[in-house]
């Protein structure tokens, strides 16, 4: 990697578009040095490219920042969504669904978990992954190694070792039987490899298609990996017969209540976290990177950082989902990381809302239930079904079923005097500008709206080589 | 040595049939940005319509003589449909395009799975193909060779139309610079959808020849639309130059890392080798300048 240094004031170059590295580091919150860069080229050769945000006159109403009072009417739904999703998870629903029911609802809650980082990283950030089922595989393979061997007992080997292998553990299984480092590596390894994949792709600026294409081969690679080493993975069996978790018994349904009650808690838990994200310089920058990465960079900032920032909390979020979704469902197999079921995730964010907070929840589990309750009783239908569902939303309501609501809302701020404000978010079906001069204010107006709209992310940025944008 | 030249051959092999199936992405993703992930479906599609000639036409030579135009023409069709229907809607949402073909993908799995049937059917292959010729003493199967000589037949054929024909010269002028073509009176959209049936027509081809591998599901095209892509993404995209280079060394590398350890790590290698070359030519083996920014 060749990279240049900061070097003090930039005498600029037209034909130098390197990041200016160092000048900030974006994942803090606190502000850091931005504006320096646009003053200087304002008026050369790529002058274009900064002209929407020329600082001479600053956005005038920031949303944030006014001397308004702390509950504003945006936090407010927010707030109100929030609760009414965690009283009907932690109440309603216990109260309400038998045991059996609960337990699905479980297993959909761990598939939403991989939609939220699918939300942040796609619906936010702009990057396609394929690949989050080798996240999920990850996490989910990782706790299911850990249960084998807490269920054969210290020293002992699991079953399908003793059918397939020959009956020793493999060296890099043992940390695997304490509980400690299972936990920790269900979330270290997962963002590990996003960070390594992260950097070697997005610091490069391979992005866009080339991106969605590396990540669906590498959930193909891993899956394939699955299914060939069986000595040790179980194969195309995957891994099941688990009896106890974490010293509780799996039978006991107080203890699948208990499990339900975790996911639950979870998946709570990392909505809040993607909401306090978006909220944060780093959210403002995601979008702006998703919508001008170009500009991103001419501000001074690095994208590459900020989208493996992103990716990683994704990988994570998919890591612990499927940790949990081990002991709920009780089995996980190579169909359950592959290429298909990767894709698949993606189907209920785009149908929620991609870029919404609970959007990619909603839909999900939407999704899920839809799945088991169709398969169930016409098996090819659900196929047809999903097939339909890609092709109808992606295609005809890109913002998902939140941007009904979001349509709604821009019609009535057009009819509002001061209309000014909802360029960025409504501004779906433009056409297909060059990615500078596209949308005006594009970087606070797709800001304030990311709370509630969904404002269609403009995949005509990423300009494939070969095609002046 | 004769390891060696066994496992050259396989290299070759495994890139012919790479480069069969990727040299219709190259095109369609080439010169407008679209990832059609139901190309594999559209090599399904001529796979199943080899099996349905075949019924037609008993002797097995023939039939798939003729399976190779007709398959072009199915593979080409369902491309246009496709095109027509949803993809020209979809210009300035590259991405998308790959979530909605994804979609296709789903349906037409599933109607083949409907309309012939889950289990595998087999093409017979002629008689004339069946047995293997001695090449440099290496016992070498005629159907591998077949489907060498036809990906080299595509590729020759593809170049010359790109080159010679004012149907070549407009591609090129609208990979190059969409607007500039425009501008000169080439009508784009026009060129967009003859790109698309050409693109997917080959798919088709490769379907057909794909039948002499071994039965074909409905699955077919699944297992080998990622190896495609990767040949694309590897290549770089806009000439065909990439596709070529990028399809054998993958398969060469495939074949000879598979010969050292097995095949499943061979896939991750074969990935983390792609990853790492990425570092150095981002945008693949082959890129067309332009002065925009990266």
């Amino acid at each position: 990697m060749t990279r240049m240094t900061w070097t003090p004031p930039p005498p600029f170059e037209p034909r130098d578009d390197r990041p200016a590295d160092g000048a900030a580091a974006p994942a803090t919150p606190a502000g850091t040095s931005t504006g320096t860069p646009a003053g200087t080229s304002a008026g050369t050769s790529t002058g274009t490219a900064v002209a929407g945000t020329t600082p001479t006159t600053p956005p005038s109403p920031s949303p944030q920042r006014g001397p308004r009072s702390w509950l504003t009417a945006a936090r407010g739904r927010t707030l109100a969504g929030f609760t009414l999703a965690a009283v009907l998870l932690l109440v309603v629903a216990p109260a309400v669904l038998p045991d059996f029911r609960l337990n699905l609802l479980a297993k959909f809650l761990c598939l939403a978990m991989v939609a939220v980082g699918i939300g942040l990283a796609w619906g936010r950030g702009g990057m396609l992954t394929l690949g989050q089922g080798v996240y999920f595989g990850l996490g989910a393979y990782l706790m299911a190694m850990h249960l084998k061997l807490t269920d054969a007992g210290p020293g002992g080997v699991p079953d399908f070792m003793l059918l397939y292998g020959d009956g020793t553990v493999p060296g890099w299984w043992e940390p695997l039987r304490s509980p400690v480092v299972t936990l920790l590596a269900i979330v270290v390894v997962p963002v590990a490899l996003a960070v390594v994949l992260g950097l070697a792709v997005f610091t490069r600026r391979v992005r866009g298609a080339y991106f969605a294409i590396l990540s669906q081969a590498l959930a193909a690679a891993f899956a394939i990996l699955l299914v060939g080493q069986q000595k040790v993975t179980g194969g195309t069996n995957g891994l099941n017969g688990f009896r106890s978790f974490f010293g509780y018994d799996l039978a006991d349904p107080v203890n699948k209540r208990m499990l339900y009650l975790i996911a639950a808690v979870t998946l709570l838990v990392m909505v809040a976290v993607v909401r306090l994200l978006m909220v944060s310089r780093f959210g403002e920058l995601l979008v702006a990177v998703r919508d001008g990465e170009n500009r991103v960079r001419f501000l001074g900032y690095d994208p590459a950082r900020v989208k493996v920032v992103a990716y990683a909390v994704a990988a994570a979020f998919a890591g612990v989902g499927g940790a949990l979704f081990v002991p709920i469902v009780g089995i996980v197999s190579p169909a359950d990381v592959g290429v298909v079921p990767s894709i698949g995730f993606l189907v209920g964010v785009a149908i929620g809302g991609r870029a919404t907070l609970l959007g990619p929840v909603l839909g999900s589990v939407a999704v899920a239930w839809a799945q088991t309750s169709l398969s169930e009783s016409f098996p090819s239908a659900w196929t047809y079904a999903q097939g339909a569902l890609f092709i109808l939303v992606i295609a005809f309501l890109p913002g998902g079923l939140a941007s009904l609501g979001g349509l709604q809302a821009a019609v009535r701020r057009r009819r509002a005097p001061d209309g000014t404000t909802g360029d960025g978010a409504s501004g779906s079906a433009g056409p297909a500008t060059a990615d500078a001069a596209g949308r005006p204010g594009g970087l606070t107006a797709a800001a304030d709206a990311a709370d509630h709209v969904a404002p269609v992310p403009p995949t005509h940025s990423v300009e494939p080589a070969g095609r002046l944008p | 040595m004769d390891a060696l030249y066994s496992q050259l051959f396989a290299g070759l092999s495994v890139g012919s049939v790479l480069l069969l199936a990727a040299l219709g992405l190259a095109l369609t993703f080439g010169q407008m940005g679209v990832i059609n992930m139901a190309h594999g479906e559209f090599m399904m599609a001529g796979a199943y319509t080899a099996y349905v000639v075949q019924g037609a036409i008993a002797d097995a030579g023939v039939s798939l003589l003729v399976s190779l135009p007709v398959g072009f023409l199915v593979g080409g069709l369902l491309g246009l449909l496709l095109e027509v229907t949803l993809i020209s809607r979809m210009y300035t949402r590259p991405l998308d395009t790959l979530l909605v073909t994804w979609g296709v993908a789903l349906v037409l799995q599933q109607l083949a799975r409907d309309v012939f049937g889950a289990p595998n059917v087999d093409v017979r292959a002629p008689s004339w193909l069946s047995g293997a010729v001695d090449v440099l003493g290496l016992a070498v199967p005629k159907a591998r060779l077949f489907i060498i000589g036809v990906a080299v037949v595509s590729v020759v054929a593809l170049a010359l139309v790109l080159k010679l024909t004012p149907l070549g010269r407009r591609i090129r002028a609208t990979v190059t610079n969409r607007d500039l073509a425009e501008t000169s009176g080439i009508s784009t959209r026009a060129t967009d959808r003859l790109t698309f049936f050409v693109g997917s027509g080959l798919a088709g081809v490769a379907g057909v020849v794909l039948t002499l591998l071994g039965s074909i599901g409905p699955t077919l095209g699944r297992n080998y639309i990622v190896d495609a892509f990767l040949v694309v993404v590897a290549g770089g995209i806009g000439q065909l130059r990439g596709a070529v280079i990028a399809a054998f060394a993958l398969g060469l590398l495939q074949a000879g890392i598979e010969y050292t350890t097995t095949a499943s790590i061979a896939k991750v290698l074969v990935f983390v080798v792609i990853v790492a070359f990425l570092q150095a030519r981002p945008q693949g083996l082959v890129q067309v300048r332009t002065r925009s920014l990266a």
